[in-house]
């Protein structure tokens, strides 16, 4: 999301100035793997779970999970990509662009999804998700799964899998990837 | 050409904020060279994900929820017409229909205060067919509303250009081994394209020409004398032919124009005949071609005049797949249009309105 962010709000093609690492790579991984661990948990097991990363910054912690799981618990989770520009309710009062095609493995009827992204903001992302997954079956249950969540919620929304709750301000960006998590401002050009 | 497309000097000035990262704002799509090769990428792109949802078991998305678009056609049309009227649908636009191919629509007149009527009810986008050329380019002067060309006279088809270059890359991917999404516009480069028929009459050519020589494909035209445009100017080919079977195995495309009898097309030959026997497909010609070379056709097919039956329904032909692909071209070119990173207006929108991510 970050980096779609920075490309799309003013000012558009910014650039992003990092001011303070929250996360270190290995603390990304760490809060994966107790997500993974939650996961398993609050399901009792991994009986028709299936992960479904948001385009584009959740999918490679949706990837590094279905890792983790599989160490853990030798079954090997589906995982999906899903890109919900279409589904955007701000479709014409802001540039929305794919960025990657939807891949959804099969059918979501009765399944158990688990959404995963890297930020959690206004909610409204997530908000479009759930519209998106109903158009591929009526899932069991939706659990949401991300790496930060940095307050600020327009919408109802709240994770079920929090890597780090971290504050910020409006006009603050945070980066997440594998390698970690940074806290800067995105500075015109 | 161009003198269509200059701004009526009686035109109010509109204020047209300023595009992102210096590309023009596109409001119309009247012709192929609206685009450019970033352009035709980014359509063929966003055609990738409409795919997908046109390939699902409820193909909508409500990305242009309480948009209207309007078809109108004052031309015959089946399939143009359902393509862009279902695209529409599949984005959860309404849909208002305008057919008439009676004389009052034909007077310039009397299509200004057709469009106009119709404006007025509250459009967003108009999808002209006409039969003179230039008449989107006339509508798009009349309206504040987007307007798709879906084919005017001799002159363009450019969405009919859009799909058949999707359905190039598709095969092109295909035979690659890899996933269409994950493939550009590099496979264009040097792809040798026959375009065979019917080239004066057709505007389907001119739009395909054009759009594969911004990709880089090396076009030649394959027609009989008299079928070729009267000028070659602004076609940029690498030249033309008057012997098919020279050229088959060479091509790694054989686009088949339709003969265009209603356009009095039988004038310019001695028989239907004598035209097949140099220039249709016939299964001995086809026999010929390169293993991997793919037979298209932008329909409605005379068949037995320029492809034979069994070359219409054999594997190398991809006709029916044009057709499948021209609703997701189309639902992309019309998203593109009104909502895209390029629509005009859509960033100061959201500015104004203080809309933040995420």
């Amino acid at each position: 999301m970050a980096e779609r962010e920075r490309r799309l709000t003013p000012p558009r093609g910014g650039v992003f100035v990092p001011r303070v690492q929250v996360l270190s790579q290995d603390d990304v991984q760490r809060a994966l793997t107790r997500i993974a661990h939650e996961i398993v948990e609050r399901n009792h097991g991994l009986e028709d779970v299936v992960l479904v990363g948001l385009q584009t910054g959740g999918v490679p912690l949706a990837y590094r999970i279905a890792q983790v799981l599989e160490e853990v618990s030798g079954a090997s989770v589906p995982v999906g990509t899903l890109d919900v520009a279409f589904y955007r309710d701000d479709i014409g009062i802001r540039p929305v662009l794919p960025e990657a095609v939807t891949d959804i493995p099969g059918d979501l009827a009765g399944r158990l999804v688990v959404l995963v992204d890297d930020v959690l903001f206004t909610g409204r992302t997530v908000r479009a998700a759930l519209n998106a997954l109903a158009d591929y079956g009526r899932a069991r249950a939706v659990q949401l799964a991300v790496m930060v969540d940095r307050g600020h919620r327009e919408l109802p929304i709240r994770p079920d899998f929090v890597g780090k709750n971290i504050p910020t301000r409006l006009d603050e960006q945070v980066d997440v990837s594998l390698e970690g998590v940074v806290l800067g401002d995105v500075l015109p050009r | 050409m161009s003198a269509l497309r200059a701004p009526a000097p009686a035109a109010p000035a509109e204020p047209v904020p300023p595009a992102p990262e210096g590309r023009p704002t596109r409001r119309h799509l009247l012709s192929v060279a609206d685009l450019d090769p970033a352009g035709i990428g980014e359509v063929l792109a966003v055609t990738d994900h409409l795919a997908e949802v046109v390939r699902r078991s409820i193909p909508r998305v409500q990305a242009l929820r309480g948009r209207t678009v309007v078809s109108l056609f004052a031309e015959e049309s089946t399939r143009t017409r359902l393509s862009f009227e279902t695209a529409a649908r599949r984005m959860s636009a309404d849909v208002m229909t305008f057919s008439s191919a009676s004389s009052s629509v034909k007077k310039g007149e009397s299509l200004r205060d057709t469009v106009e009527t119709i404006a007025a009810m509250g459009v967003d986008a108009f999808v002209v067919r006409h039969p003179a050329a230039g008449a989107p380019a006339q509508v798009a002067r009349w309206v504040d509303a987007h307007v798709v060309n879906a084919g005017d006279g001799w002159h363009e088809h450019p969405t009919q250009a859009l799909l058949d270059c999707y359905t190039i890359r598709q095969v092109l991917a295909e035979a690659a081994g890899v996933p269409v999404a994950q493939t550009g516009t590099e496979g264009f480069a040097g792809l040798r394209v026959g375009i065979v028929g019917d080239v004066r009459h057709s505007r389907v050519a001119r739009s395909l020409v054009l759009a594969l020589s911004m990709l880089g494909a090396r076009t030649t035209l394959v027609a009989p004398g008299t079928l070729v445009p009267p000028s070659l100017e602004g076609w940029p080919v690498v030249g033309v032919s008057h012997d098919l079977d020279a050229l088959l195995p060479d091509l790694d495309v054989v686009y088949l124009l339709r003969l265009q009898l209603e356009r009095g097309t039988g004038a310019y030959l001695p028989s239907l005949r004598e035209y097949t026997a140099g220039f249709g497909l016939t299964a001995r010609r086809a026999a010929r071609l390169a293993p991997h070379a793919v037979v298209m056709h932008p329909g409605p097919m005379n068949r037995g005049v320029e492809i034979a039956d069994e070359v219409a329904d054999a594997t190398r032909s991809v006709v029916l797949r044009q057709v499948a692909n021209g609703v997701a071209v189309r639902m992309a070119v019309l998203y593109l249009l009104l909502a895209g990173p390029e629509a005009p207006g859509a960033d100061e929108l959201g500015r104004s309105l203080g809309v933040a991510g995420g």
